[in-house]
């Protein structure tokens, strides 16, 4: 067998030649950048690689990417790239949304596409508000966040995305900081080797319309006492001194400091992101102190293509229709002489 | 009680409507079918209209409960399914009450007896028993006991509840039906055997009893006389009986495969298209794939997705659905990818009537898209050439790039008639405007200078990379562009692109006068109708009266208004108030164009037409 041509890319590969324009500052360019580096790790041919948007800033996205794309119309993306897999599963398909995109207009097709495990990727760009559009709140806006469309305080109650997405049959759910490049780009690859659908939400800000809605959580002072970045296998500690971790109290999770009360190490939960039952995934991506990162579930399991695959090889090899004249011709035809 | 006595002798008739009625659970539908395909088989031609009312098991008895399954069989040609019956078989008071209306005076109705019990005749709201009052005496009319008869003939076989037992007794009146229209009861009978093949007390139950109702009919001098009908003339070849639905399916089938792609299907289940879904499901063994999307508008964004990977892709829907696939099909339409998206229509607006037939979906298929948005929009006119408008859609969407909008209707989709079976290989070729391999600039805007066709490079091909989208492109690159005047150049090359089709159509040909004093016009499912009427009034001693019946809508064929302007007047007949009237309208100025419209969710009978064509020429 001739030995398959290495081919190496570099980030500039993906680079298209389209001027980008989002507003300076944004966290979009971290995740564009953070994901044309994570290409040429991936080890998939530029051709087959596809980006598909709805609508607003984060489905901009494709114009950006030197590979396939397609800016689509509003929540739509998950139907438009479910159809783009199924067609051709060897395709390495890639969905950019944001929170309104995925979880307002497109809600009913983001459930779908999670419960259904297609092997595609989604890359949530959730800013907590509506940016296209210039400042409405969003279906992850606070309450009382005062938005264009809320000038006296939001009302309704957000969606915890990763909660949605659970709870809808995710099978691999990931966050992110969005000021946090090289973690990210280890993500996106993360994502594209696990085989089903995966979700990474990235924690994005906003410079124009919600600036610092996750300084609490990101600026990088705090997020080592504020974020717990979770690996399968690992204790589940966090805090810059690493004192601080995770137990199990009843059916609530309760942040502890190593060394008070005889807590050891030995008492934290250990991550385990494989496991099939959510219960604790669910825990925590709610969790609100210290907020969840990296890699929350990843639990690999029958993809829908494989499911069409073996009962099309299934039924092809059991059919006596092999061209369409076959069927045509069968069963009760007449002869008009 | 006999109504008329008459010699048994055999008559001869050119062709008969036959109507079975009964509540929606008593397999009126399957009877009606039944009797279908054995005609056919005898070398009848046929149409059919099965008319069920939208609840799956209405209340037993009621009127809105009623289902009914009408036959034309013919040793002539037949193009509808007739407008008044010869013989009406009616399962309980409810059917006779319902459609008594529609039997000629002096014909046929067999009434299962045991069904005219005073709680069903209350259900019916009938005052007195009509078998009793005289108020049929227009009519022969056969009562059996058919219930009790049915239970007589099963008595000695096992196995069977008293629910499967009276269930069965529509195979009696089918029994019945076939001798006196003299035909075999084999071809039922394998179908039993093939539908019960794990159940052989239901093939003999069933067996028996279409036996007991075949030499009933035979025995008994209750039956006044039998008809024959003689096979009727049709073009020398290999037949089956087919649906609309179910040709339309084949169509795509046979498209994928003669242009050498994969078939894609994203759906979401709705009367009266699922019966489409439903086929193509079936033939994974032809590599189709097909999608049950989570709703109409994932339905269509996935068929969206599927042509951009390079598949042949379908989507199916009826009206309510095509109003939520609109955004997607602009989008498809400005990305200039090739996509087939099937309107099977039904009564609207709104939910309307789900189960009831309608044209009315015709200006939402040209125009139900925010912008400038036209695509190719076709219609197929009767059950069997269901098949080739779908194949020719597949080609229209492939080779000029762009989505084809195809409408069919209730009617036709659920209607059967014999389909000279087209083998694949005398199809015409389907070409298409794939980039194979990467060539120096290429552009996925660039074009097909006659077709005005785009390029269509697909995802997997090296050097082909490219993003397409819903924001208006720059004419040369294919770059977002925002520029004035690009985007007016766009807008016309979108449009002159789906008029250069008329390059590509055929010629719109009269039927019976090719000028005179009348054109009758019509378009799609409405054929049958509007052709037998118009053959029956230039029998009636008039001459000049043409017929040009469109399956090309946009862009109509370009000979139209050459065409028109031979007669002296037209009328546009449609189930609709007046759409493709106002097509003509809008293009063709200086004619007298009247209208028939008919907005009761039921096909054109011939009288009504004929009554009104006789307005417009004595």
């Amino acid at each position: 067998m001739e030995a398959i041509k290495e081919q190496k890319y570099t980030f500039k590969d993906f680079a298209s030649d389209q001027e980008v324009r989002w507003c300076p500052g944004c966290d979009d360019y971290v995740i564009l950048r953070s994901m044309q580096k994570a290409l040429p790790e991936m080890g998939v041919k530029k051709e087959d690689v596809v980006f598909i948007s709805g609508i607003g800033c984060s489905s901009r996205f494709p114009y950006y990417m030197n590979t396939y794309g397609m800016h689509t119309i509003h929540g739509r993306a998950p139907g438009i790239a479910s159809g783009v897999k199924l067609a051709n599963p060897d395709l390495s398909v890639w969905i950019t949304t944001g929170d309104g995109d995925a979880m307002a207009i497109g809600g009913n097709h983001f459930i779908h596409v999670l419960r259904r495990n297609l092997d595609l990727n989604i890359i949530l760009f959730n800013n907590e508000i509506y940016g296209l559009t210039k400042g409405q709140f969003s279906p992850t806006s606070l309450v009382g966040q005062k938005t264009k469309s809320s000038p006296y305080g939001n009302t309704q109650p957000p969606f915890v995305p990763g909660e949605l997405a659970l709870g809808a049959g995710a099978r691999f759910f990931a966050r992110i900081g969005g000021n946090v490049p090289k973690e990210m780009s280890q993500l996106f690859v993360d994502a594209h080797k696990f085989k089903g659908t995966s979700l990474i939400e990235v924690l994005q800000n906003c410079v124009i319309f919600n600036d610092g809605c996750y300084t609490k959580f990101t600026d990088k002072k705090v997020k080592e006492d504020m974020q717990i970045f979770l690996e399968h296998g690992k204790p589940m500690i966090f805090g810059k001194e690493r004192d601080k971790g995770i137990v199990l109290k009843g059916l609530k999770l309760e942040v502890v400091t190593i060394g008070e009360n005889g807590i050891t190490q030995e008492d934290l939960l250990v991550h385990n992101a494989k496991e099939q039952d959510p219960t604790l995934h669910q825990m925590l991506v709610r969790l609100e102190y210290p907020i969840a990162t990296g890699i929350i579930r990843s639990f690999e399991d029958v993809t829908l293509e494989e499911r069409e695959d073996a009962l099309t090889k299934q039924v092809k090899a059991n059919s006596k229709f092999k061209k369409t004249d076959d069927l045509f011709f069968a069963g009760e035809t007449y002869e008009v002489k | 009680m006999v109504t008329t006595k008459e010699t048994l002798q055999p008559e001869v008739l050119e062709a008969v409507v036959i109507r079975f009625v009964g509540d929606s659970g008593d397999g009126m539908q399957l009877t009606g079918t039944q009797f279908t395909d054995t005609s056919a088989m005898f070398g009848n031609d046929i149409a059919t209209f099965p008319n069920y009312p939208s609840e799956i098991r209405a209340p037993q008895g009621s009127l809105y409960g009623v289902s009914g399954f009408q036959v034309h069989i013919g040793s002539v040609e037949v193009s509808t399914p007739g407008d008044n019956l010869d013989l009406l078989v009616a399962m309980n008071p409810a059917g006779l009450k319902t459609n008594l209306y529609a039997l000629k005076p002096g014909h046929t109705i067999i009434v299962d007896t045991d069904s005219f019990s005073k709680k069903n005749l209350e259900k019916a709201e009938y005052t007195s028993n009509p078998l009793e009052d005289n108020s049929l005496e227009n009519y022969r009319v056969i009562q059996v006991s058919m219930t009790s008869l049915t239970k007589e003939a099963l008595k000695d076989v096992e196995g069977l509840d008293n629910k499967s037992i009276t269930r069965s007794k529509n195979m009696f009146a089918l029994g019945m039906v076939y001798w006196m229209y003299g035909r075999e009861k084999e071809h039922t009978i394998d179908f039993f055997n093939k539908k019960f093949k794990t159940k052989p007390h239901l093939i003999e139950a069933n067996t028996k009893v279409l036996n007991a109702g075949f030499f009933f009919a035979e025995t008994l001098e209750l039956i006044p006389n039998a008809y024959t009908i003689s096979p009727a003339k049709m073009d020398t070849g290999t037949y089956r009986v087919i649906m609309g639905n179910t040709a339309t399916a084949w169509g795509f089938l046979a498209a994928a495969e003669k242009s050498g792609l994969e078939l894609f299907l994203g759906s979401y289940p709705i009367t009266p298209a699922t019966d489409i879904l439903h086929e193509l499901v079936k033939h994974k063994h032809f590599g189709v794939k097909a999608f049950q999307a989570e709703d109409e508008i994932a339905g269509i964004a996935s068929a969206i997705g599927a042509s951009f990977a390079g598949d042949l892709a379908i989507t199916t829907t009826s009206g309510p659905g095509l109003a939520l696939k609109g955004e997607a099909l602009g989008l498809a339409m400005i990305m200039e990818l090739p996509l087939v998206v099937v309107n099977v229509q039904r009564g609207g607006p709104s939910t309307g009537l789900p189960t009831k037939t309608e044209q009315s979906d015709l200006l939402q298929a040209m125009y139900g898209r925010n912008g400038e948005s036209p695509v190719i929009v076709i219609a197929a006119s009767t059950p069997a050439d269901c098949f080739n408008y779908a194949f020719e859609a597949s080609k229209l969407a492939l080779e000029h790039m762009t989505p084809v909008v195809l409408l069919t209707d209730g009617y036709i989709a659920n209607g059967s008639a014999p389909w000279k079976i087209q083998s694949v290989s005398e199809l015409p070729e389907i070409k298409n405007n794939i980039t194979k391999e990467a060539v120096e600039n290429w552009h996925p805007y660039d074009r097909n200078e006659e077709t005005l066709a785009r390029n269509w490079g697909i995802p997997g091909t090296p050097g082909l990379e490219h993003r397409v989208g819903g924001l208006e492109k720059d004419s040369l690159t294919g770059n977002v562009s925002h520029d004035p005047e690009n985007h007016e150049k766009m807008t016309k090359i979108r449009a002159e692109k789906i008029k250069r089709v008329q390059n590509y159509i055929p010629d719109i040909e009269p039927e019976f006068a090719d000028s005179g004093d009348l054109l009758v016009i019509g378009w799609g499912g409405t054929y049958g109708s509007l052709h037998s009427a118009v053959k029956l009034i230039n029998e009636q001693g008039y001459s000049s009266i043409g017929f040009a019946h469109f399956n090309y809508i946009n862009p109509l064929p370009k000979n139209t208004e050459e065409l028109l302007k031979r007669f002296k007047k037209i009328i546009v007949c449609e189930l609709n108030n007046g759409q493709f009237a106002n097509i003509l309208k809008i293009n063709f100025n200086g004619l007298d164009i009247s209208q028939y419209n008919k907005i009761q969710g039921l096909p054109f009978g011939n009288n009504e037409l004929i009554a009104e064509f006789k307005k417009l020429v004595d």
